[in-house]
């Protein structure tokens, strides 16, 4: 227990020493600068050539997400067919069957929205062709899609007035050929020479030491394991995800990947300042996600630490909460990534977040409703900053000024974006919920294939939680689960596959929208009354917003879920 | 968006070839060079394959150190945590089960020292560890099954136990199956 809180405590400042450094870099790289990484320019221009792309094109916000949802609608249809037949395809050496449609409309569009929630178990519902293929690709461009959506806002305000925002396949290509691919080729020659296999072989069967005949399922898993964290995508090779002893072999890979996936969201806040040339905007927007991280991390931390009241109740010495940890791993280590792993999207696992203590489970739901701590790739920042925009517009009405936001005004258009953002997410999770708690409720027998009665794990307060958790996870993109919940059937592959499109589009199309308009408006010089948004006060504002929002919208559905558990528990 | 859909199909196509086909390819060609080829670590008694380092396997038998309770029963090839809340009186039962059966298999241990993890599911059912203190409580049953004297054991688990990374990062651990494929060496 006492070597566990130094390295969790190692692993953050590891993570903000490459973060920082990583941050200047990515600015250069989306400014196109000059990097380390130049050579690659001629590759670049080689892919611009074949693809009939003019890197040279300017785009205002609408061609952007013109560009963006074309493509995006390429890779949608491109993974729902290949899951479908995924069983005619070469690479399937453990002979898996081909997806349901349903499954693999939910698996297509939960890798095309970075979301990564899964309702297959690696081992046995996917083939070593649609990992590929599928997973991993989606994995690197769909990450790639987010940062190339948060340039649009870096482009909106680094200069005075403009429409011309960049080049949409530009900034999408150079996310991939200078950030993703290389950090991820790193990050898996670590994990390989670690004990993650990576060799196309299929299932081993072997005689173990007391005489049983087991399987071993393998695969070319490191990867796609490097991607999952460093494009914070989260879905996991095999079933248990990070938790897996091949997945996750030691502490050594268990920091990796859990730094892998905190440093380019944090690396993006940075580059922000930098590519603005307003740091201390992006250290201030930095301090508040950090703070926002430590209000959900240090109670989780307290009550995973503290231990399992059953275990307690029996009378054990020694009563940590291991049900659903590994050892190599331990509690420690498994609450930190608990919390970094909901607050950034990624939805990867280390431990099983359906048995965790009650008020850590609330802890890692609100870091998905809130979704903007640090946040996921590309889109925490934009997620954050239709807080600042609310904040900005109550801070202007609180002391008598028109709202401004670097130079521009922000007006009834924008403020109608930002609230209808900043409504649609609890929307997504509260409808979902209902609509499920409903047909639990008042239909628990009705003829589906599975029906509602058997969905549960666990009944009661943690029931409800296992609905809640899960339509969360969906509208944040997140992709973990309270993983007990009988989720592979038609209702919820298609109800939670609608929620996760539209929580991902819709939250990236209002943000960009706005940065788009204010850009295009006229520059109003810094005086005297203008209100500082790269203030504490301002910060300490913002926080405020969001938290105020995430209470006001989430704390009824959490009472009757993890909150009663709690005090039914203790 | 008509013009932009060429366009993205021809790049998905290159990307493809890039990050599907490529980069993995490279990344089992690396591995290789690894431990194991990249297949996975496998260790082996007397030349035979007797299991992967780092997968856990069912050991239930008396005269082994046996590791932690599984919701899947050590299938390797469909891992699973057992997704109980404490909430739930069917994992307070589980529980009350699995300390009532290690107290029948370790006379003279007493109750409130069974460490946690011999009584929890682990997280992907094929956990290779325990804590040294895990493997210690299970000494004396093991010294009377096999007839050892009970401090050679202690030596074993000592000798097996890994040191937290640096020295300070992350929990104590020894690998069940190494710690039993030592012990079966024992004379």
């Amino acid at each position: 227990m006492n070597s566990e809180i130094p390295g969790v405590v190692c692993t953050f400042i590891i993570t903000l020493a490459i973060a920082f450094p990583l941050g200047i870099y990515i600015a250069k790289v989306l400014q196109g600068e000059r990097t380390i990484t130049d050579f690659l320019n001629p590759a670049e221009r080689f892919i611009y050539r074949i693809c009939g792309i003019d890197p040279h094109q300017e785009m205002n916000w609408k061609q952007h997400m013109a560009a963006l949802l074309s493509i995006n609608l390429v890779w949608v249809i491109y993974a729902f067919l290949i899951l479908l037949f995924q069983s005619h395809l070469p690479l399937n050496p453990d002979g898996n069957p081909d997806m349901t449609p349903d499954l693999a409309f939910n698996t297509a569009i939960s890798f095309l929205v970075n979301c990564n929630l899964q309702h297959y178990s690696g081992e046995s519902g996917i083939t070593y062709f649609s990992q590929l293929c599928v997973v991993t690709f989606l994995q690197f461009v769909s990450a790639a899609t987010g940062v190339a959506a948060v340039a649009v806002l870096f482009r909106a305000f680094a200069e005075k007035t403009t429409e011309k925002l960049g080049n949409f396949f530009v900034f999408f290509t150079r996310a991939i050929t200078r950030i993703l691919l290389p950090l991820s080729i790193i990050m898996a020659i670590i994990l390989v020479f670690n004990g993650t296999p990576a060799s196309f072989d299929g299932k081993d069967s072997i005689v173990t030491l007391q005489g049983d005949s087991v399987q071993v399922s393998r695969g070319p898993a490191a990867g796609m394991i490097a991607i999952k964290h460093l494009g914070t995508n989260g879905g996991g090779w095999f079933g248990t995800n990070s938790a897996h002893p091949l997945e996750n072999p030691n502490y050594l890979t268990n920091m990796t990947e859990i730094i892998a996936q905190v440093i380019i969201p944090m690396a993006l806040i940075f580059a922000f300042g930098f590519f603005i040339r307003r740091k201390k905007l992006g250290y201030v927007i930095f301090g508040v996600m950090t703070a926002g991280m430590l209000t959900l991390m240090i109670p989780a931390m307290i009550t995973e630490l503290s231990g399992n009241p059953v275990l307690h109740h029996i009378g054990l010495k020694d009563a940590a909460a291991m049900e659903g940890k590994e050892v190599r791993i331990g509690v420690a280590a498994s609450a930190y990534w608990q919390v970094m792993t909901t607050i950034i999207s990624t939805g990867s696992v280390n431990s099983m977040h359906d048995s965790s203590m009650p008020l850590s489970g609330a802890m890692q739901m609100l870091g998905m409703m809130t979704n903007c701590f640090y946040g996921g790739k590309g889109v925490g920042l934009l997620n954050y900053f239709i807080f600042l925009i609310i904040a900005v517009f109550i801070s202007g009405l609180m002391v008598g000024r028109t709202p401004e936001f670097m130079g521009r005004k922000v007006e009834a258009r924008e403020m109608k974006i930002a609230a209808i953002i900043a409504l649609f997410h609890p929307f997504l999770i509260l409808v979902g919920t209902a609509l499920s708690a409903y047909f639990a409720a008042h239909h628990p027998q009705i003829g589906w294939a599975v029906q509602p009665a058997s969905w549960f794990n666990n009944p009661s307060n943690h029931g409800f939680s296992e609905m809640l958790y899960e339509y969360t996870s969906s509208s944040a993109n997140n992709g973990s689960g309270f993983e007990g919940l009988t989720d592979n059937n038609i209702f919820w592959n298609i109800s939670t596959g609608i929620i996760m499109i539209l929580g991902r589009f819709i939250p990236i199309i209002g943000p960009v929208a706005i940065a788009g308009i204010l850009a295009k408006k006229k520059y109003i010089p810094e005086s005297a009354g203008t209100l500082q948004t790269d203030t504490v006060t301002f910060g300490i504002m913002t926080y405020a917003v969001i938290m105020i929002i995430a209470a006001l919208a989430f704390f009824p559905a959490l009472t009757l879920g993890p909150i009663a558990e709690h005090f039914i528990s203790y | 968006m008509k013009k932009y859909i060429w366009p993205s199909v021809k790049l998905t196509l290159f990307m493809v070839l890039v990050l599907a086909v490529l980069y993995p390819s490279l990344i089992a060609a690396v591995g290789k060079a690894a431990p194991g080829k990249g297949k996975g670590e496998t260790l082996s008694v007397n030349g035979v394959v007797v299991g992967y380092e780092n997968v856990g396997q069912r050991f239930t038998e008396d005269k082994y150190f046996n590791g932690r309770p599984s919701a899947v029963d050590y299938n390797a090839a469909g891992s699973a945590g057992s997704n109980k809340g404490i909430s739930n009186p069917d994992y307070q039962k589980t529980v009350q089960e699995r300390i009532d059966s290690f107290l029948a298999h370790n006379p003279g241990v007493q109750k409130e020292d069974i460490p946690a993890e011999l009584v929890t599911a682990s997280g992907s059912g094929l956990d290779p560890d325990i804590s040294p203190a895990a493997a210690m409580i299970q000494v004396k049953r093991i010294a009377a099954t096999r007839r050892l004297p009970e401090h050679r054991l202690q030596t074993l688990i000592a000798d097996q136990t890994h040191r937290p990374l640096l020295g300070f990062a992350g929990p104590e651990k020894v690998n069940v199956l190494k710690l039993n494929i030592a012990l079966d060496t024992l004379k």
